[in-house]
């Protein structure tokens, strides 16, 4: 599967950092694998568990969400409760046997161009070695 | 006489308190039965499978069909009470999003029955028997239904008209959807929630309700809690706001934390979803500033410990309901069809 398997990545990116980071590493040229399907949101506040959910049940080999650094959230203490629902989601997932790579929370400022290619260049190849997440059939037969 | 409409209740992978509560109608099954030709209820009539076969489809005016979708029994019966009845209720939460029995979907059925069969400490088994569709015998040949890799909610499989929720549907709630039929009031769209509100348990319940900052999590024998206060706030995982009303309220009110039997509310696609939003965002955070981002998860981390199973805590009667429906098959390591 390795070297085939192109992932898709569903980013949800903070407007006020995370966003602009992006927008900077664009700007400057960085290159960085085109798997990431990037979705502005005003805030990771503004993530909703069942975002998250309903990429991987539509399909989204991976989720990435990034934020303000903490205490750099532009509405107060959004990015703590983001990660809050982040960690425990982690452990929902796992349980569904999606690994934790799949689904990955960081803090990237809009100075943070560098790491921002980097972290998209990460979860890629980790999910590349993982392979795509095999939903089952409803109504599939087990005997 | 007038021929009456016809009513069946049918159960499938379920546990009989469905049945139950329609029979907790008590002396208004005199009503139901003076409205309704009762044609068919494994648990409570005579009338077999044949009997429906035999009826002209679309002859039974409603039928309520309980239990989650687990064999091919369970499925042969949804297509045949689909073909047969006007109105299809999925009813009940096995039937609405898959019940308890859906949290078998965290692994998948080839896995449940080597566990059951064949891993069990307590089994004597040293020819390795499990249930098959057909074993030859003597006399002949035995048949099993076969089961499905995964539980299923009734829509999943049939098209469904309306849903009744909870584990069981409070028979109060019964009631007020079987009169409503009786008087002919006109139903609403099909695909509604029947008998049932349309927002949480919270807006029933009468705790009261502040500021929530937790920082510990405590499973219900661990803590004696203070009988005004909400649940959640006094870190009991109740799962009341990711929940429909319509059942008033009654765990909390008995110092038991909801544990989400009504399934998701009106706007709410994905109950556990829901619910670890919810909770994720009620960690006191206050102490948690101006710490390195690796300790303040860490620090978030020790308070979710205490939660011993998400699928059974977020998804108790909802897993196949849910927008990732089950496992996936790489967890469990194998195509069920491996395995026979
Ligand atoms: S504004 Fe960036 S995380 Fe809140």
């Amino acid at each position: 599967m390795t070297g085939t398997f192109e992932p898709t990545i569903v980013g949800f990116l903070c407007n006020w950092c995370s966003y602009a980071g992006a927008d900077k590493a664009g700007a400057a040229g960085m290159p960085y694998p085109p798997n990431l399907r990037t979705i502005r949101v005003m805030c990771t506040g503004r993530i909703d568990a069942q975002f998250v959910l309903k990429a991987f049940a539509e399909g989204a080999d991976g989720v990435l969400i990034l934020g303000c650094h903490p205490g750099d959230c532009h509405y107060k203490e959004q990015n703590y409760r983001a990660l809050g629902r982040h960690r425990l989601l982690l452990r929902v997932l796992e349980q569904h046997g999606i690994e934790r790579q799949r689904c990955r929370f960081d803090f990237v400022s809009a100075a943070e161009a560098a790491e921002f290619a980097a972290v998209v260049g990460e979860m890629t190849a980790d999910i590349r070695q993982l392979g795509p997440v095999n939903l089952r059939a409803v109504g599939a037969d087990a005997q | 006489m007038a021929t009456k409409p016809k009513l069946s209740v049918y159960w499938a992978a379920s546990c009989g308190g469905c049945e139950i509560a329609v029979a907790n109608l008590h002396e208004r099954l005199l009503d139901v039965e003076a409205a309704f030709d009762f044609v068919f209820c494994p648990c409570l009539l005579d009338t077999k499978k044949q009997d429906v076969e035999a009826m002209a489809d679309g002859s039974i005016a409603v039928t309520l069909f309980n239990g989650a979708i687990r064999t091919e029994e369970n499925l042969e019966m949804a297509r045949l009470l689909r073909r047969k009845s006007q109105v299809l209720i999925a009813f009940g939460a096995c039937a609405a999003q898959g019940g308890i029995p859906g949290l078998s979907n965290v692994s998948t059925a080839a896995d449940h029955l080597r566990t059951i069969y064949l891993q069990g400490p307590t089994l004597d088994n040293p020819e390795g028997t499990i249930p098959r569709r057909q074993t030859v015998v003597d006399e002949g040949v035995l048949a099993l239904p076969g089961l499905l890799d995964q539980v299923s909610p009734l829509a999943d499989v049939v098209e469904v008209d309306y849903t009744i929720p909870g584990c069981p549907p409070e028979s109060h709630q019964i009631w007020a959807v079987v009169d409503a039929v009786i008087r002919g009031v006109a139903l609403p769209p099909p695909g509604s929630v029947l008998g049932a509100g349309a927002s949480t348990v919270c807006d029933e319940c009468p705790r009261t309700r502040g500021d929530k900052r937790i920082d510990q999590l405590r499973r219900t024998w661990e803590i004696d809690p203070d009988p005004d206060r909400c649940l959640l706030e006094q870190g009991v995982v109740c799962v009341g706001l990711a929940t429909r009303g319509g059942c008033g309220a009654l765990c909390p009110q008995v110092q038991a934390p909801c544990i989400g039997c009504y399934g998701p509310p009106e706007g709410v696609t994905d109950q556990g979803g829901k619910m670890v939003s919810a909770l994720g965002s009620m960690i006191d955070i206050e102490p948690l500033k101006g710490l390195p981002e690796a300790e303040i998860v860490a620090r978030i981390d020790a308070i979710f410990d205490a939660i011993p199973d998400y699928a059974g805590c977020f998804y108790k009667f909802g897993l196949p309901g849910s927008s990732l429906k089950a496992a996936v098959a790489a967890r469990v390591g194998v195509s069920a069809q491996d395995d026979q």
